[in-house]
């Protein structure tokens, strides 16, 4: 197979995630796929709204939330999209150690990110006795944030998968659209992030 | 390969062969052998639902299996019948009408027909274990929060294996129709079933996730005790009526765009003249998707939204008749003047047209909110969606199965059996649904188990139910005529129909690899172009060279297999703790099978050009 050899700077074309009939269909499929889950977490919106207010005597969004530790979150996750950012930079420029560099630095970003939601959901679950089950606004919290989060563990699980595949060859027309769409797919959880910062925690705490 | 290499091989070989296929042809066998046998099974279910309803006061089956019934009757032959059918008639069809080898994703599209095959079984497994799901096709909450077997279980899980199957599909034929067109064929060359495909897919992807959304706070209500519909918490019943609808009222469309490509390949084929308004159809197509989008609360014009929501919904709504208005004239226009032949696909196209424009007229009256408060969740309704989902996706499959049987199967259905399978049909079709429009405006109740004497609604039943055995006559007639050609069915040629499309220019049945070399489209009804300059065969695009294919590969059905076991584990978890080992278990070995599939290349094969030249000799 030709295009599994190496690739050298020289040889290089522009855009080597789209280089290959297979790495236009990837490239395409997944921008299709982030359309379908523009869908999914719209419903999952449509819910939280319709039910932020229903916490039928249980405890308030402006009780619990603490802008703090979600500032940080934010923080860490959108930092993530840029070292992500740099690492398809390097991508197009023909620097795979400096790819994988900027990759491992997304996934522990993300990782933190992770850790510090779990940490803020066994906050709410221990000090306030805030549950999935304990009202509509509670449901609707846990699985509109919990879906994100869900992505995020998702996306760091594809990122090892692709890392470790990946770490011995050396960028390669066939592993390029790879990197690429797990890039966009990044990039997709940070922006539904900051409809979740914005919609469940701003609007959380003022309203 | 031909075909008497393929009958030497054995039972076993042949198995596996379609177990590890990503050959879209073969997937596409699975996907009718599938919906074929869901769409008896749903076939079945209607007619004990008309044999209850035979007479007044009957008791064949009780209240509850009644239910049972009529909600497995909706779900089968919606999610298991009529979209996979559909989506067999695209996965044979599209990507030889746009000159393609192969399908973006094929190891996907492998993967989507064998989710669909194993939710499928999941949901009827119900039937089994305990009672299949009662509170309607749509599912309303809180009847299905509160229906007490695990039958709502099974819908919920059965669905969310089978949906995510179908959104693959979606996002698949997107990808195939954007990115691998034969060179020349631009999108306003493209044939019009291929068109709505693109289309449909599109509606497919905005549309499902939504039900996914609802399946998933229906499932954690019902199973980990979440709070979305229960009103003591705060829960809202009417977000399950949106999220359903959002996908629903789509889905209707997502069932009769593609089968308007059908009619229109059919219909210009068969009456020797190119579609007639070809842009006007196409635009007409996307003006139905847009509109199907902007009208899901025309369900819900009673839930009592106020009158500003029904007349935006209600106008929107009827807005759909002029697209749909223009297709119909632009049928019969193709048909004037053209040197007409009528045979079986020929017979369900025509009686596809007053049948649907029917259903329309129907829809038109629903659609008016004020006069829907008469109609609302009487057998009106159920005459309307039977006028469009059976007299429009049904008539159109089987009028696609005629046509493209021969590319599929590399024979010819038996006319003489086809045409007695549309007349004992087309007959019973209408003796069935015709009558239940005035059973509805009597006042005759949906989804109600008996009804009582002397209301004069006992031979409007009566008749319905007669009308109801003679469809069953017909697809067995189908059924008869299907094994026939299979023993001794006429051989087809490549082109037995003097077709105009792509599809028609290589074998029945096609190569693996399809074509062996892209042919080059010099505009609109491809072939038809070639024929009428004296070619024989299509220009080639591109010079005979090494062709690249993907392996086949069990992965696909794996998968599903643990998603299928992992949702036996979610339903019963609530049993008992100890089921929660077949959830964790078989999520663990879908998941498992992902990661084989990422950490292992899987680069496929090339057949090589001097395999494809001897073969040509």
């Amino acid at each position: 197979m030709s295009h599994i050899h190496p690739l050298h700077p020289e040889t290089m074309p522009n855009e080597p995630e789209k280089a290959t009939l297979e790495g236009k269909n990837k490239f395409l499929g997944l921008w299709f796929f982030l359309g379908g889950e523009t869908v999914l977490f719209a419903s999952l919106f449509g819910t939280f709204i319709a039910l932020r207010n229903s916490t039928a005597g249980g405890p308030t969004s402006q009780e619990m939330f603490g802008l703090e530790l979600v500032f940080i979150m934010t923080v860490l996750l959108l930092t993530s999209s840029l070292t992500s950012v740099y690492a398809m930079y390097h991508m197009k420029n023909h620097d795979f150690k400096k790819m994988q560099i900027w990759l491992g630095v997304t996934g522990l970003l993300g990782l933190g990110f992770l850790g510090l939601e779990i940490y803020e959901f066994s906050h709410y679950i221990s000090d306030y006795g805030f549950t999935f089950r304990s009202s509509a606004f509670g449901s609707a919290f846990y699985t509109l944030v919990g879906f994100h989060g869900g992505h995020v563990t998702f996306g760091i699980c594809w990122l090892i998968t692709i890392m470790i595949r990946n770490a011995k060859r050396g960028l390669n027309l066939y592993n390029a659209p790879k990197f690429y769409t797990f890039s966009l797919y990044w990039h997709f959880i940070d922006v539904i992030w900051v409809f979740v910062f914005t919609v469940v925690y701003l609007m959380g705490k003022v309203a | 390969m031909s075909i008497a290499a393929a009958q030497k091989r054995s039972f076993s070989t042949v198995l596996w062969d379609y177990l590890t296929t990503v050959d879209h042809k073969k997937v596409a066998h699975l996907y009718l052998f599938g919906g074929g046998f869901f769409f008896l099974l749903g076939g079945i279910e209607a007619l004990i639902i008309r044999i209850q309803l035979i007479k007044p006061m009957n008791d064949v089956v009780s209240a509850g299996l009644y239910n049972e019934m009529f909600t497995m009757h909706g779900t089968t032959m919606i999610f298991l019948a009529a979209m996979p059918l559909i989506l067999a008639l695209m996965n044979a069809a599209m990507p030889l009408q746009i000159g393609a080898r192969d399908v973006a994703f094929p190891f996907l599209n492998a993967l989507g027909v064998w989710l669909f095959i194993f939710g499928g079984i999941l949901l009827n497994l119900s039937w089994f274990l305990g009672g299949a799901p009662d509170a309607g096709w749509t599912s309303y909450v809180p009847l299905a929060t509160d229906s007490a077997s695990h039958g709502v279980d099974f819908y919920v899980l059965g669905l969310q294996i089978a949906g995510a199957g179908t959104l693959m599909s979606g996002i698949n034929f997107l990808a195939t129709i954007v990115n691998m067109r034969a060179p020349g064929m631009t999108y306003m060359r493209m044939p019009l079933f291929t068109w709505t495909t693109f289309i449909t897919s599109t509606l497919i992807l905005f549309a499902f996730p939504a039900l996914t959304i609802g399946l998933f706070l229906l499932m954690f209500d019902r199973m980990f005790g979440s709070a979305f519909f229960d009103a003591a918490l705060g829960g809202n019943a009417i977000i399950w009526e949106h999220l359903f609808w959002i996908f629903g009222h789509p889905e209707v469309y997502i069932l009769i765009l593609p089968i308007f490509g059908v009619f229109s390949e059919v219909f210009a084929t068969f009456s020797k003249k190119r579609l007639f308004g070809y842009t006007a159809m196409v635009f007409a197509t996307m003006l139905i998707a847009f509109l199907g989008f902007m009208v899901w609360a025309h369900h819900m014009f009673t839930v009592g939204l106020g009158p500003m929501a029904n007349s935006i919904f209600a106008v929107a709504t009827m807005a759909i008749a002029v697209p749909t208005g223009i297709k119909i004239f632009n049928w019969l226009a193709t048909m004037w003047g053209g040197s007409i032949k009528i045979n079986s696909a020929m017979l369900w196209s025509l009686g596809f047209i007053p049948t649907f424009t029917i259903g329309g007229m129907t829809g038109v009256m629903l659609g008016s909110a004020v006069a829907d408060y008469q109609y609302h969740d009487t057998y009106f309704v159920v005459a309307h969606f039977h006028y469009v989902i059976v007299g429009g996706t049904v008539f159109g499959i089987f009028a696609g199965l005629h046509y493209w049987w021969p590319k599929m199967f590399g024979r010819i259905l038996n006319e003489t059996l086809g045409q007695i399978t549309f007349w004992v049909f087309f007959i019973g079709f209408h003796l069935t649904f015709f009558i239940q429009h005035f059973l509805g405006l009597m006042g005759m109740p949906r989804r109600y188990w008996v009804f009582l004497e002397g209301q004069e609604l006992d031979l409007g039943n009566l008749i319905s139910t007669i009308g109801a055995f003679l469809m069953g006559v017909g697809v067995i007639v189908f059924l008869y005529n299907v094994v026939v050609t299979a023993i001794k069915g006429e051989k087809a040629a490549a082109d037995p129909w003097d077709g105009r499309t792509l599809e028609w220019s290589i074998p029945s049945p096609p190569p693996f690899y399809n074509f062996k070399q892209v042919p080059l489209v010099r505009g609109l009804d491809a072939l038809w172009i070639e024929k009428t300059e004296g070619n024989r065969q299509m220009t080639p695009g591109e010079p005979l060279d090494d062709i690249h294919m993907p392996n086949g590969s069990i992965m696909p059905f794996l998968m599903s297999l643990g998603f299928f076991v992992a949702g036996i584990g979610f339903i019963y978890q609530t049993d008992h703790k100890l089921w929660f080992l077949a959830l964790y278990g078989g999520m663990a070995f879908a998941l498992g099978t992902m990661v084989v599939r990422s950490l292992k290349d899987d680069l496929g094969y090339y057949v090589k050009k001097e395999e494809l030249e001897r073969e040509a000799k």
